[in-house]
């Protein structure tokens, strides 16, 4: 049962993920990659992650899609001007997905990757969230900090960009 | 490998109540709309609709009538596929939110014996994902503004996404703020959390409560682009916004989704400050825990209605400016004196 729904969530995600670089118009892309986002949302859900599942929703498909979608808007990028760009950049793309499949295949055929199926504990799925955050907050505050440091430095640096860009329109 | 029959069973309950509640919500807008022109119309020294049936009973019925048979136009220039799937993309997470909204606690069905619970599902990320799903309803605004092809509508739908990311945050911070009162992420035990009367509910959660909850509702009215911020569809600039080119059943659908987000922010509303199912006054009385929680929810949505008929539109910079220097900072305040009641 759930290995069927898992290779519809898994097909439709492929299908998408190919019509967001298939298709000539950008809102369409943005659409396309946003269906993709759910169906990983959903694969989360098959995987006994509901917290990432849902953050998947939140910020992928609630919030930075819709920027997406708003600065495709106000730019407005013209259909043949995005067809040249897929053009040039589509040999290299292609040399790095077989070069991922290469590396993945070699790695799964040595038995370098496994599947911890079974190795969750029933904690870990009636509480998932509450064992998220304790371990987020206790073993990996490190890199957690690290990242809201970051974070917080892409946010200062945004508006530091606005703020220029006002001081030379004055001038 | 076959299922034994109380799974079955348990699959067939979840059916039947994903049923009930669909029912419920496809009709509760016939009420709606009748009760919101009537309240606009006596607000405004008006009778509103009277000529269909008595005191314009039947009014939605007649609406309901001439949407369904409305020729359906869809703009030549328009995009047509985004143009046809995007009154459904506002409409499904509408109704995608209320499989975590919790409706009461258990009940016992007398002829079965059977204890059934008041909501279909208990998430332990429930209400991660309650605002998770009701933010995708934007994309309905967005791409139905965009697919258009019209300036009205598409900057309709530039001004909902704009709000929209605005607003969510602050939304998000006041539900992070009943999230750490509660100390859960589930619905049902942030109402059971607030079980013991009046003075238990997170609205008099001195002195952080009443702060969230005027941050929730302001932002929660931004959200479901009602005045004083429907700016979305503004009709004295925008024609009527996202929604311009849209006829018949496509624009029906589009406006369902506006009532039951109304719907929806009122029952969290009630969920999250004004505790859910349980009864203001701490004695047991017979009255079904239901009874409290529609009544409540009723008030919210006369509250929304009553604000729409009596407070002007704000100015679309004014209203950026109420979201990002006004709400999201006190949230922050808020959320570390919460954090320091709660140690």
């Amino acid at each position: 049962m759930e290995q069927i729904f898992f290779y519809i969530f898994s097909i439709l995600a492929i299908i998408s993920a190919v019509m967001v670089v298939s298709v000539r118009n950008a809102v369409h892309s943005a659409f396309y990659l946003i269906v993709c986002f759910l169906q990983v949302a959903a694969i989360f859900i098959l995987l006994r992650a509901p917290f990432l599942a849902a953050v998947q929703v939140f910020v992928y498909v609630g919030a930075v899609m819709v920027l997406f979608l708003f600065a495709v808007m106000v730019l407005d990028i013209g259909k043949e001007q995005f067809k040249e760009h897929l053009h040039t950049q589509a040999i290299p793309a292609i040399v790095t997905v077989i070069a991922l499949f290469a590396t993945m295949g070699y790695l799964v055929s040595q038995g370098r990757i496994t599947v911890p199926l079974g190795k969750f504990t029933e904690e870990a799925l009636s509480k998932n969230t509450e064992v998220i955050g304790k371990s987020l907050f206790t073993q990996y505050i490190f890199p957690f900090e690290v990242v809201s440091l970051l974070l917080l430095i892409a946010l200062v640096g945004a508006i530091v960009l606005v703020l220029k860009e006002k001081k030379g329109k004055q001038a | 490998m076959m299922p034994d029959i109380s799974t079955i069973l348990e699959v067939l309950l979840i059916f039947v109540k994903v049923g009930v509640v669909t029912m419920i919500l496809f009709g509760l807008p016939l009420p709606l709309t009748w009760l919101e022109r009537k309240i606009a119309g006596h607000i405004q020294v008006r009778l509103g609709p009277w000529r269909v049936g008595p005191h314009g009973l039947l009014q939605p019925f007649a609406d309901m009538i001439k949407l369904l048979f409305k020729e359906d136009i869809i703009p030549d220039k328009a995009d047509k596929f985004l143009f046809k799937i995007a009154p459904l993309l506002s409409m499904v997470p509408a109704f995608a939110v209320f499989v975590a909204v919790p409706f009461g606690d258990k009940l016992m069905i007398p002829f079965i014996n059977k204890e059934v619970t008041l909501y279909i599902s208990d998430m332990n990320v429930g209400v991660l994902y309650i605002l998770a799903i009701s933010g995708l309803g934007i994309y309905g605004l967005i791409l139905g503004g965009w697919a258009s092809n019209s300036k009205y509508a598409l900057l309709g739908g530039l001004r909902s996404s704009a709000q929209m990311i605005s607003y969510e945050i602050a939304i998000s911070f006041a539900a992070i703020g009943v999230v750490m009162i509660a100390n859960s992420l589930s619905l049902v035990d942030i109402v059971n959390d607030q079980g013991n009367g009046i003075l238990s509910w997170n609205i008099f959660y001195l002195p952080v409560g009443p702060v969230w909850f005027m941050i929730f509702f302001i932002a929660s009215l931004a959200e479901i682009n009602r005045i004083p911020f429907d700016l979305t569809e503004d009709e004295g600039t925008l024609a009527s916004g996202f929604h311009t080119e849209y006829s018949g059943m496509r624009f029906a659908f589009f406006m369902l989704a506006e009532y039951i987000a109304m719907v929806t922010v009122s029952i969290l509303s009630v969920i999250f400050f004004f505790g859910g199912w349980h009864s203001p006054l701490n004695i047991p009385l017979p009255i079904p825990p239901i009874f409290w929680l529609v009544a409540k929810v009723a008030a919210f949505i006369y509250f929304f209605m009553w604000i729409r008929f009596t407070l002007p539109r704000y100015r679309y910079d004014q209203l950026m400016t109420i979201g990002w220097k006004v709400l999201i900072p006190i949230s922050l305040v808020n959320i570390l004196i919460t954090g320091l009641l709660r140690i």
